[in-house]
């Protein structure tokens, strides 16, 4: 297992260990906003970025370097700190309304921006383009609902042609991982809607209680787990009680 | 007929011989893109219909680029048994002429621009009646060029694979293939020193080496043709004019790695580089070049062509494999290198097709010799395109080592017009600019890197005192930015960021304060960005700032533009005492903003001007003045 060596003080990790993750073992944290444990080393967000002071200088993103024997780092170094400074300057000019950026920026010392503000247009922005919603939807779930369309600053993420999208299982998983809260989902009625992909997904009704509990398109779990066949169709509540009515059944003489 | 054996390439050669020194004259125009876009096309066919007409028997035979683009259409005409005469600014009427000429058994001076003796003929070298002109290699825009990867552009026809061959090619895939395992292949090359010609100059031999050893169930060969570089062309010329030698670099280089599949990655902008490489796989395959048991050895390798879509990001070699492998063409982080990982997973190379192109020569002619070439660390020559202000344009070929000075004033002639050169950009969007009191450098690696800019693929924009330098940095940060993929920060807000501030400069609405941010962001991204276009991004900017810190300094503080160049910063007048009253400017100016009577001096009405420049460029007199 490697050694690394943070501020001064060594910590030894399993090979193969995140940077980010050895840094968090000294207990020392990191903005990042584009890492997720689940998903594979990505880059894009440079909040994380530390000083690698040997076997060679490079300032580097830690959620993207696998550690090595013999690494040392300084996490506060003046490019370090400079690096992830500016990143959040930037962000904060690209989302001026997002809290989690701003108190990423304050934990940081960065309580203003000296960048221009986005066109009026963009001033509710709360997306700074991690990726993890496109990531966890193609990666995790398997349905690439949503990829990022056009490049540069002109990058934004959505379904195709910003259309209803037909591949989307409206699991809401992109509106769980991200960091910023710039993907809103709700429940209306017979329909769950994912504002930002512009598209509605019809939900399932309870035959059980009648109420709508879960996203149409998710049934194809069904085939994955047949235990689950005689309770699949009902909502949580239902099948609870379902399931507590028949152990009941099954075990009277502990009910007595 | 499949070629098989020496016996088989020898046939194949002498095919191509007879067609090279044809007992027929032979006339060569230039038909690359530089070519055609200079009216190529129609020279081309006037001087076939000529011959037709005249019933004149000749080859008419459409080549890539000989080098000199600014002189295109460029003919050249082989007489049996003599040497060529190249034929300059050809246009379709000259082109009659020339057949008219040749029927007569002349050869005539108009537009004959120099002659390229050819070798051994007992003849003397320059034609009759043509004696005075100088042979080409003594044009002081050829002295002092060496041609290996572009040896035989605008020589051979770059659709006919016998006259490759005739020129010396196939022969390096022989000698690989029946005298050389892949190791002892990859160590010639390691030997010769020669380094990636894509810009960053990573060992080729080490490379090759690194993809060989790492484990993987099959390896690839890829072809690097993604040229993206504003006023660069380098790599769709060698496409154009010989294709042959880039699939014979890649041949070897599978051979070498242990690949049996290789892949040309080109962008769709270039539709004739694309369909001269399509149609050299075709013809290489169908002659067994390509394909099983090449050449007889057992060894098997095949090519495929795949079209980029225009990203420039793609020319970063984690995107473009993952645009190959249908994604989005953003980068990935590395390690782990392609050389280990690369596409679909496994070992790969990457690389430029002027690196590839260079592999015959240096296996045809030995480590030895290219390593002599160049200076020490810097083997071998490198294909620039010299453009911008500068006398002499076009495509150059010259050992690592030649001073800049060399190449602007020696092969470019200098100055455009006669004006002062101030700088040159080198390596594209992702260079810098070197200032002419840096001229006595060599054009090697770790020179250009130190004087703040890269060697890069090859770009080179000659600058004078009319280039505004902040209006330079902010043209290529612009481009930049729209190139930027926009995955990591400091990349894709980082240059809209310093967009935003030179915008504010070249404006007159920056404050000092302004330098120091512009300065400190480009910094940044070029310290944080993830991949090497983010990491070069700010060059432009970092460079000019080193060196033309004055010019900066104008705009800001003096709202001023030295150049005379940023439309907001300058006012043209007409000097009353110059202007003719002949009228050119006032039916040039798409505003109206000038008035004036015939014969008597115009005016420029300043509240109405776009300063769009138009008048200044077109006054005969030079009246139009630009107050910076």
């Amino acid at each position: 297992m490697p050694t690394v060596t943070i501020n001064g003080t060594s910590v030894t990790v399993p090979q193969g260990t995140l940077l980010l993750k050895a840094v968090e073992e000294a207990g020392i944290t990191l903005p990042t906003l584009c890492h997720h444990d689940a998903l594979s080393p990505y880059g894009a967000c440079r909040l994380c970025m530390v000083l690698i002071t040997a076997p060679r200088r490079a300032l580097v993103a830690s959620c993207a370097y696998p550690v090595e024997e013999d690494l040392a780092v300084e996490t506060h170094s003046a490019e370090a700190v400079q690096a992830r400074r500016l990143a959040l300057e930037a962000l904060m000019a690209r989302c001026p309304r997002s809290h989690v950026i701003r108190n990423l920026a304050e934990r940081e010392g960065v309580t203003t921006t000296r960048f221009g503000m986005p066109p009026s247009e963009r001033a509710d922005e709360l997306c700074m383009l991690c990726g993890l919603c496109v990531r966890v939807c193609r990666d995790l779930i398997g349905a690439a609902a949503i990829s990022f369309v056009g490049r540069g600053s002109e990058r934004r993420v959505g379904a195709p042609f910003a259309l209803q999208s037909d591949a989307c299982i409206g699991c809401g998983a992109c509106a769980e991982v991200c960091p910023t809260g710039a993907i809103r989902m709700e429940d209306r009625g017979d329909q769950r809607i994912l504002h930002a992909w512009n598209t509605r997904i019809p939900l399932a009704r309870c035959p059980g209680c009648g109420r709508f509990f879960t996203p149409a398109p998710t049934r194809f779990l069904k085939d994955m787990f047949p235990e689950m066949e005689a309770i699949w169709d009902v909502c949580p509540a239902c099948r609870q009680e379902r399931t507590a009515r028949q152990w009941a059944t099954e075990h009277p003489l502990i009910i007595q | 007929m499949k070629i098989r054996t020496h016996a088989d390439l020898e046939g194949l050669r002498a095919e191509g011989d007879a067609l090279l020194h044809s007992a027929r004259p032979r006339i060569c125009v230039g038909m690359a893109t530089c070519g055609m876009a200079a009216g190529a096309g129609a020279v081309f066919k006037a001087i076939g219909e000529a011959a037709t007409a005249s019933g004149l028997d000749v080859m008419l035979v459409s080549t890539g680029c000989i080098g000199c683009c600014q002189q295109e259409p460029v003919v050249d005409v082989r007489m049996p048994g003599q040497g060529r005469v190249v034929y300059a600014r050809m246009t379709p009427e000259a082109g009659e002429r020339l057949i008219a000429a040749l029927s007569a058994g002349e050869l005539p001076a108009e537009h004959a621009m120099a002659v390229i003796p050819e070798p051994g003929s007992a003849l003397p070298e320059k034609p009759q009646g043509l004696s005075h002109l100088p042979r080409m290699e003594d044009l002081p825009f050829y002295k002092k060029q060496q041609k290996i990867i572009l040896r035989n552009s605008g020589r051979i026809d770059p659709r006919r694979v016998e006259e490759y061959a005739a020129a010396e090619g196939y022969t390096a895939l022989e000698r690989v293939l029946l005298h050389l395992s892949p190791q002892e292949t990859i160590d010639e090359i390691t030997r010769s020193g020669l380094r990636g010609r894509g810009g960053a100059g990573f060992p080729t031999g080490k490379k090759w080496d690194l993809c060989s050893r790492a484990p993987g169930t099959a390896r690839y060969i890829i072809c690097n043709a993604d040229e993206g570089d504003p006023g660069a062309y380098m790599d769709r010329t060698v496409l154009e004019s010989d294709p042959y030698a880039v699939i014979e670099g890649m041949t070897i280089a599978g051979y070498a790695i242990g690949a049996s599949e290789g892949y040309v990655y080109v962008r769709n902008e270039y539709p004739l580089a694309i369909e001269r490489i399509h149609h050299a796989i075709e013809q290489a395959g169908e002659l067994g070049l390509l394909g099983d048991n090449i050449l007889g050895s057992g060894f098997t390798f095949s090519i495929d062509v795949v079209r980029g879509a225009g990203a420039f990001v793609c020319g970063e070699e984690t995107a473009l494999i993952t645009s190959m492998e249908g994604g989005l063409s953003e980068p990935r982080p590395r390690p782990p290198y392609p050389a280990v990982k690369g596409l679909w997973g496994q070992p790969t190379v990457i690389n430029n097709v002027k690196t590839l192109a260079s592999i015959p020569a240096i296996v045809a002619k030995g480590a030895d010799w290219y390593a002599g070439i160049g200076t020490e660390g810097n083997a071998g020559t490198v294909v620039f395109s010299l453009v911008g202000k500068v006398a002499n344009t076009g495509l150059v070929e010259a050992p690592l080592g030649l001073t800049l000075d060399e190449m602007i004033h020696g092969i470019g002639g200098g100055g455009l017009d006669g004006r002062q050169v101030k700088a040159v950009q080198t390596g594209g969007p992702s260079g810098g600019c070197i200032p002419a009191s840096l001229f006595h450098l060599p054009i090697d690696y770790a020179s250009l890197s130190h004087a703040g800019s890269i060697m890069g693929s090859g770009g080179m924009v000659v600058m004078d005192e009319e280039t505004c330098m902040v209006d330079v940095a902010l043209y290529f940060l612009r481009f930049t930015m729209a190139e930027s993929c926009g995955k990591c920060t400091p990349c894709r807000e980082g240059t809209r960021q310093m967009v935003e501030i030179l915008t504010r400069i070249v404006e007159g609405k920056a404050d000092p304060g302004d330098l120091d941010l512009l300065e400190e962001v480009a910094l940044w991204v070029k310290g944080a960005s993830l991949c090497g276009l983010g990491q070069t991004a700010p060059n432009p900017v970092l460079s000019t700032f080193r060196y033309f810190r004055d010019e900066y300094d104008a705009h800001v503080n003096e709202r001023r533009c030295p150049a005379g160049v940023c439309r907001a910063l300058v006012r043209f007048a007409i000097a009353p005492g110059r202007c003719t009253g002949c009228g050119l400017c006032l039916r040039e100016c798409s505003v109206g903003a000038i008035t004036g009577e015939k014969k008597q001096p115009h005016r420029i009405d300043e509240a109405l001007c776009a300063r769009c420049r138009a008048c200044y460029d077109i006054c005969p007199e030079g009246a139009v003045e630009i107050a910076r």
